[in-house]
């Protein structure tokens, strides 16, 4: 089990140290500052080995906490102790800096004691631990008020006080979603995609209430749709979804849930998470981003990203901001936008495009000229993918609460009475768009269906960029040996002798 | 109310200072000091002098000075034993108090102090402590017992806390349960042979009704225990997964993967064509790729976790490649990660995908990564057949990128490449050979110089090419000069006469000016090859080499299965055993899978388990007749391991080696076809078993040994040639052809095993699937040697017809699973159905003619025979030595009328009238039987049978 816990900050100052087995020396804390803190190259892993010793670390902001073992502990269980402990920690005092650490070991040693006992972790609920360990120092309990500490600590039900209560009865769900995308290089092809989210509840409730979760999980709603065609016919009109999987906070029954797929709880007082869940089909995609990249010669770049808002014009999308990288070598750049304001951000290498808000079914674009300076580096950039942050009102991946039913037969309050309040925000996770410059071939590929479609400003913007391509044809045909190029010339050479351009397209005429 | 400034005191007087503080008659001022003191002690200033003064704090009522107070005693009690005893009245009176806080505080705390004359006081309190009427308490006591055995194990022993501990595995509450089992978990291992967990049925009932109910951390400690179990049978195995699996929702991911570990390992005892095996594979899948959305720490542990379970059962994640794409933001760890998965999940139906994003990938900045994704682009190459053309074209593009560390490593891969598959890519050579300026890496060297060896006949300047790398000779790394002198020498037999003086030159670098041995012997071995025989040496030199096999990486099978066993530790996140990185008795424990119950792996017959190195021994020398003496030499030279003869069945292939050799053969033997060895090893038991009848796949030997049926044994039954039943295409280099046949009263299946792979396969085994009649394997299959490339083992195995029924369409139709340490494959074969004609199949002639009448004529078929040139007798002697047997024979019109009867081994009974027209080839055959769908199978047997 866990040996030994340390934080250090920044520099490798030792916080807070604490050894619970025999195994673990005080040169461990030592071993580890001078061969992670202070190592040279990037970390290459979290867990390191050193003489037989094993380190197991985390960073928030620029404190380290390490856990140290020699035996072959549960890995998982050592990280997921660690980030419990930033938990319990940020719940006490706040934001895990070296100054509340300091201005905090006492309290920390007592927790430290309190939540790992040789090594094994123990009950780490806030709840519970906030009601007897305290920055205010033990009050003298009662008896009973002794006993019911220790029953909920060790209760089956750790994670909830007995007797609380409330004049009103009120609990607040929170969807919260974010979506992930990754997008080939040609803004067409979705990569992977999936919505993970978590439904965030707060409670204010008396008593012990039960409390059920329904949502429009697809397993259920098609379980219940056999059952009486009345639920079927209600139930037609909203969509369900599949869920990939889900995880649950501990207050719920899992046995309950892998045999009768219903979320069944007795909640924790005040904000906690309930489920975590995942979704990868039939997510609506907020925005698409449509990259074209050209490279004018050595020492210039012309960038053209266009976005689509891709869901109901009554919606708004807030606080948008799209992030274009930028080589390295950047000298200046020229931003032209539609909408919103836009930014060459130096320290950062990118160009950063923000949008307030924007309606659903709108398209927005912004264009650029990237000056490089000229370079012998031969090292390559990497080329970021464009990222894109947003928030919209609903859930991507379509999930919907059904109902929340709260039950506390002692006291006297129903269902009804419990003020429920429900929220839905979509926020970006990762949402990438690669980028590489168009190869000319590939565009050529398309041709058919680009012709086709000369009404969209982007494909229309890309032929343009043909257009040019043509012009400097030249260039092109020196490039003739290249089987890639070649073969593309010859292709858009065919395409242009039996394609008419369409007459939407009056700048295209050759 | 900030504690901060304690850290700050630096004056020179400060214990001095503090002393007196801690000695002050003011609470505050006290703990104030005692504050002082913990900041001191974390910073690691030694204030150990000051230990009586803050032992002299510890009786107070306030909890938070006596926590403080605590925590400096067990930083420094083992420094000052002797004032540590003071302490002990202290703890012992807090073991008393009212409040359960107070009472779990100290006797948690006096674990924690190793000082040998403390721990005896800590035993009275500590029994009190486990019987408490507090469950925090007894939680806290429980620990305390893994604590003092740490400490002094005998101690434990002595007073009995074990029995204690194990009945707290009873508790009413789920916290205490969940501590008694990590501390007798704890304890159990570095007790490897006791039997202190005592895992029962009941045990684990206890347990797994604990597990709903307590907290996370609990919940881990069960299930790892719980892996440690050994179910009895598949069906306790299947209702313990049934418990376990709702764990896989959970939101700790820890718990997540010791669900997964548990159900891994309790599968392994799951019948593969059970129902819920395969829901239980799909439920897996869902919650490893959760995982993924974790913080990367933890997404580290679950990727190597998940690199394990791949290698163990592709089938659960095969569908899941996407979730492997690696992120930009990623941290490198992951990244490194996720690429090892996708080169392990990448198959046909992916590979485009894959190797879009592996191009992608291939132009990052972080060279591990850029280099590792190179690498992939040739293993999908190699794994994925039909994927070559392009990685292989991907590669070029990525070698005119002309990125130093890229192109080395494309050349690395490329020369895999070649050995997958050779003559097909060698247009790139001219490619590559502009890039060998460049090459600074001696893995990237070596492999171009290997290519220009190999393929020298193509490349013009190829002694140019090896001359220039000559010149640095004594400076290159070992391995490039292992592949240049190799090299040369397939240069030198390649075009003789130009390369005289260069092959010259290397051997005498080689062999003279060089210290390492590896290099001295082997330019030794090749000028004396070269000397004494050069055409011998261009047939070992300029040996066609065996194709290389996909999967090079994959760890070791017993290693892995030790591993899967150790999913969520950090063993599993090294992917090395826990004795490697762990110190002491700890660990050293090796965990295994358990073994599948009502498969034929579990050695039910010892003799048939015996070791097989001991079979030679058992040979009795005077079996071996006189051309025997030859083998034995052969046997002395130690050329092929003994095959297995645990079963009495023989194989053919032993009497083929014998008949080769005595045929003149040896020459061609010691002429390096050493492919051949295994047969001969084997040879030395076919001589004792000569009498026995033969697989005729050659004619001429089953001549030399008909002799047996002759003498009316009705046992040279006819036997299918062999076809092949799995090309080796499909399973991974492993070919399997065979037949069946029935030998004395025992249907037996013989089965010729080819290992057309590279890699040294072990570990078979053999299942059937349910089928029509029941076969089943009545021995497991023993292959006593480990199958090496290129080898050919024959086995015959046993069948009896006692397995599972299950009606089979066709009728004849076996499917059969063969497992080797490389993976299980899967094929079907039909089995001739004269296998099952039983001794005892004569019926008498009344009960014949009434049974006759009996059978309905609706189920009565005719069918022609043509072609058949034998007169009625030998008609009804070949038969009968198949157990068709002839009851009456009548004359009827110039006709022979043969009536015959056979008996299958589930006892129906097939009656049958053969028509014979006295100089025509064309029979008749009327069948009758109650279950009228075996009659095709009985005529295609008839056919077989007068044909042959």
């Amino acid at each position: 089990m866990i040996g030994g816990l340390f934080i250090y900050n920044h520099k490798g100052e030792v916080l807070i140290s604490r050894v619970y087995r025999d195994d673990i020396g005080r040169n461990a804390v030592d071993a580890f500052r001078v061969n992670v803190i202070h190592a040279r190259q990037q970390v290459r892993s979290p867990v390191t080995n050193i003489a037989r010793t094993s380190f197991f670390h985390v960073k928030r902001s620029n404190i380290w906490l390490a856990a140290v073992t020699k035996q072959n502990v549960n890995a998982a269980m050592v990280f997921e102790f660690l980030y419990k402990m930033c938990d319990v920690m940020t719940a006490y005092f706040g934001k895990i800096s070296e100054e509340n650490i300091k201005n905090n070991f006492v309290l920390i040693y007592e927790l430290l004691d309190e939540i790992l006992d040789f090594g094994y972790p123990q009950n780490s609920e806030t709840g519970a631990l906030k009601t007897f360990i305290t920055q205010q120092g033990i009050k003298s309990q009662t008896k009973e008020e002794q006993s019911q500490i220790t029953s909920q600590v060790t209760g089956q039900i750790g994670w909830r006080r007995e007797g609380i209560k409330y004049r009103r009865n009120e609990l607040f769900l929170d969807v919260l979603e974010s979506v992930n995308l990754l997008m080939s290089p040609q803004g067409s092809q979705v990569l992977s995609a999936h919505v993970s989210g978590r439904v965030v509840m707060k409670s204010y409730l008396s008593g012990m209430p039960e409390c059920k979760f329904g949502m429009n999980d697809k397993i259920v709603i098609d379980k219940q749709g056999k059952g009486t065609a009345d639920e079927t016919s209600k139930s037609s009109g909203k969509q369900s979804i599949a869920i990939d999987d889900c995880t649950f906070h501990q207050c719920v029954r899992l046995s309950k849930f892998d045999s009768e797929r219903s979320i069944s709880f007795i909640p924790p007082d005040g904000e906690y998470e309930l489920m975590r869940y995942r979704t990868t089909k039939d997510i609506i995609l907020p925005f698409r981003v449509i990259p074209l990249v050209r490279e004018v010669g050595r020492t210039k770049l012309e960038v053209k990203v266009v976005i689509k808002s891709n869901f109901k014009p009554s919606l708004l999308a807030q606080k948008i901001e799209v992030r274009i990288p930028t080589p390295l070598n950047t000298s200046g750049v020229q931003v032209i936008c539609m909408k919103g304001k836009a930014k060459y951000k130096a320290s950062e290498n990118a160009i950063v495009w923000k949008i307030k808000r924007m309606a659903g079914m709108k398209e927005s674009q912004i264009s650029a000229e990237i000056e490089l300076l000229p370079t012998n580096d031969k090292k390559k950039w990497a080329r970021p993918p464009i990222s894109m942050n947003f928030e919209v009102p609903f859930a991507p991946s379509g999930l919907k609460v059904r109902y929340l039913k709260v039950f506390e037969p002692k006291l006297n309050y129903s269902d009804h009475d419990v003020i429920k309040w429900v929220r839905y925000i979509g926020r970006s996770g990762i949402y990438e768009t690669r980028c590489t410059c168009t190869p000319l071939y590939e565009i050529l590929l398309c041709w058919d269906q680009a012709a086709s479609s000369m009404d969209s400003p982007v494909l229309g913007s890309g032929c343009i960029l043909l257009y040019e391509i043509l012009l400097c044809w030249d260039q092109a045909a020196s490039f003739m040996d290249s089987p890639v190029l070649g073969s593309g010339c010859i292709l858009l050479y065919e395409i242009l002798l039996e394609v008419p351009p369409k007459p939407t397209a009056p700048r295209f005429s050759v | 109310m900030t504690d901060s400034k304690y850290f700050t005191t630096t004056k020179k007087g400060e214990i001095f200072e503090l002393k007196a503080e801690l000695n002050s008659d003011k609470k505050e001022k006290k703990k104030e000091a005692v504050k002082k003191v913990i900041a001191s002690m974390t910073v690691g200033k030694d204030v150990s002098a000051l230990f009586p003064d803050v032992v002299n704090c510890m009786q107070t009522d306030n909890l938070e000075l006596k926590k403080l107070v605590y925590l400096y005693l067990m930083n420094y009690a083992k420094s000052q034993p002797d004032m540590a005893i003071m302490a002990v009245n202290t703890f012992v009176k807090d073991c008393e108090d009212p409040n359960p806080l107070i009472r779990a505080l100290a006797v948690r705390t006096m674990g924690c102090i190793r000082v040998d004359k403390i721990t005896e006081y800590l035993c009275e309190p500590l029994r009190k402590c486990l019987k408490d009427e507090d469950p925090y308490v007894r939680k806290t006591a429980a620990v305390c017992v893994a604590k003092l055995h740490d400490i002094n194990a005998q101690l434990v022993e002595d007073q009995g806390f074990l029995d204690t501990l194990k009945d707290l595995i009873s508790d009413s509450n789920p916290m205490v349960v969940a501590n008694a089992v990590a501390a007798l978990s704890e304890i159990a291992e570095s007790h490897p042979n006791s039997n202190l967990l005592d895992l029962n049925p009941q045990s684990i009932n206890k347990l797994l009704t604990a597990l709903n109910e307590c907290t996370e951390w609990g919940q881990i400690f069960i299930l790892d225990c719980l892996a440690n179990y050994t179910p009895r049978d598949d069906r306790e195995s299947q209702s313990i997964c049934e418990r376990v699996t709702p764990r896989l929702s959970h939101a700790n991911s820890a718990v997540v993967l010791s669900a997964v570990k548990v159900l891994m390992k309790f599968m392994e005892m799951l019948p593969k064509d059970l129902d819920y095996y395969g829901t239980l594979l799909k439920k897996l899948a869902p919650p490893l790729v959760t995982l993924l959305s974790a913080e990367p720490e933890l997404q580290y542990v679950a990727l190597r976790n998940i690199n394990l379970i791949v290698q163990k059962r592709p089938e659960i994640l095969k569908h899941e490649m996407k979730v492997f794409f690696v992120k930009y933001n990623d941290p490198i760890y992951v990244k490194l990660e996720k690429l090892d998965i996708m080169i392990r999940l990448a198959s046909q139906a992916n590979i485009a995908q894959v190797l879009a994003e592996l191009k992608e990938y291939a132009t990052e900045v972080d060279v591990d990564f850029v280099r590792k994704a190179v690498r992939a682009i040739g293993r999908c190459a190699i794994k994925v057949e039909q994927s070559a053309e392009r990685c292989v074209s991907t590669l070029l593009d990525l070698i005119q990128t002309k990125v130093n560390y890229v192109v080395q490593e494309a050349i690395v891969v490329i020369k895999d490449i070649f050995r997958k598959y050779p003559n097909k890519y060698e247009s790139v050579i001219a490619t590559l050979c502009e890039n060998l300026d460049s090459l600074d890496e001696p893995e990237a060297r070596a492999a171009m110089i290997w290519i220009v060896g190999e393929y020298a006949e193509r490349i013009d300047n190829a002694d140019e090419l090896l001359e220039s790398f000559l010149e640095g000779f004594h400076d290159e790394s070992t391995q490039v000069q292992l592949q240049l002198l190799t090299a040369i020498v397939k240069l030198f037999l390649k075009k003789p006469t130009e390369t005289q003086e260069l092959v010259q030159q290397v051997l005498s670098l080689a062999t003279q000016d060089s210290d390492n041995p590896d290099l001295r012997d082997r330019g030794y071995i090749y000028w004396r090859l070269l000397s004494t025989d050069p055409v011998a040496a261009k047939e070992v030199v300029l040996a066609e080499k065996p194709l290389i096999s996909e999967e090079t990486d994959l760890i070791e099978p017993t290693l892995l299965d030790e591993l899967i066993c150790h999913i969520g530790t950090l063993a599993s996140v090294y992917h090395k055993p826990p004795n490697a990185f762990v110190e002491g008795s700890r660990g050293v424990q090796h965990k295994r899978l358990p073994p599948r119950t009502g498969s034929n792996e579990s050695p039910e017959s010892p003799e048939l388990a015996q070791p097989a190195a001991a079979q030679p021994a058992d040979q009795p020398p005077a079996v071996i007749p006189s051309q025997g003496d030859l083998l034995g030499d052969l046997l002395n030279l130690d050329l092929g391991p003994p095959t297995s003869g645990g079963t009495p069945a023989i194989t053919s292939a032993m009497q083929m080696g014998a008949m080769d050799l005595l045929g003149g053969g040896l020459d061609s033997l010691l002429g390096g076809d050493l492919g051949g060895s295994p047969a001969i090893g084997a040879g030395s038991r076919s001589c004792s078993y000569a009498v026995l009848p033969q697989c005729p796949s050659r004619g001429w030997s089953r001549d030399l040994f008909d002799l047996g049926s002759g003498v009316g044994m009705p046992a040279g039954s006819y036997v299918v040639p062999k076809t092949v039943w799995l090309p080796a295409m499909k399973a991974k280099g492993l070919e399997i052809s065979g037949t069946f046949a029935r030998r004395m009263g025992t249907i037996q299946m013989d089965v010729t095993f080819t290992n057309k792979a590279m890699q040294i396969m072990t570990d078979f085994a053999i299942q059937f699937n349910r089928n029509s009649f029941g076969l089943s394997p009545a021995a497991p299959l023993q292959l006593a040697t480990p199958l090496s490339p290129n080898q050919t083992i024959e086995v015959s195995l046993p069948l009896s017809t006692v397995g599972p029924v299950m009606k089979m369409d066709p009728l004849n139709n076996l499917q059969v699973a063969v497992k080797n340490n490389i993976d299980v494959f899967y094929f079907s074969s039909l089995y001739p159905i004269n296998i099952l004609f039983v001794e005892d199949g004569k019926m008498e002639r009344q009960v014949f003619l009434a049974t006759w009448k009996d059978i309905p004529s609706d189920n009565e078929a005719q069918f022609q025979i043509k072609d058949c040139h034998l007169n009625s007798d030998a008609v009804s002697n070949k038969l009968q030595s198949n157990n068709i047997f002839t009851i009456a024979k009548r004359n009827v019109e110039g006709q022979d009328m043969l009536y015959q009867s056979m008996k299958l081994t589930n006892g129906i009974w097939i009656l049958a009238e053969l028509r014979i027209q006295p100089g025509s080839p064309n029979f008749t055959l009327s069948l009758k039987c109650r279950a009228p769908e075996i009659s095709q199978f009985v005529l295609q047997s008839y056919e077989a049978m007068l044909k042959n």
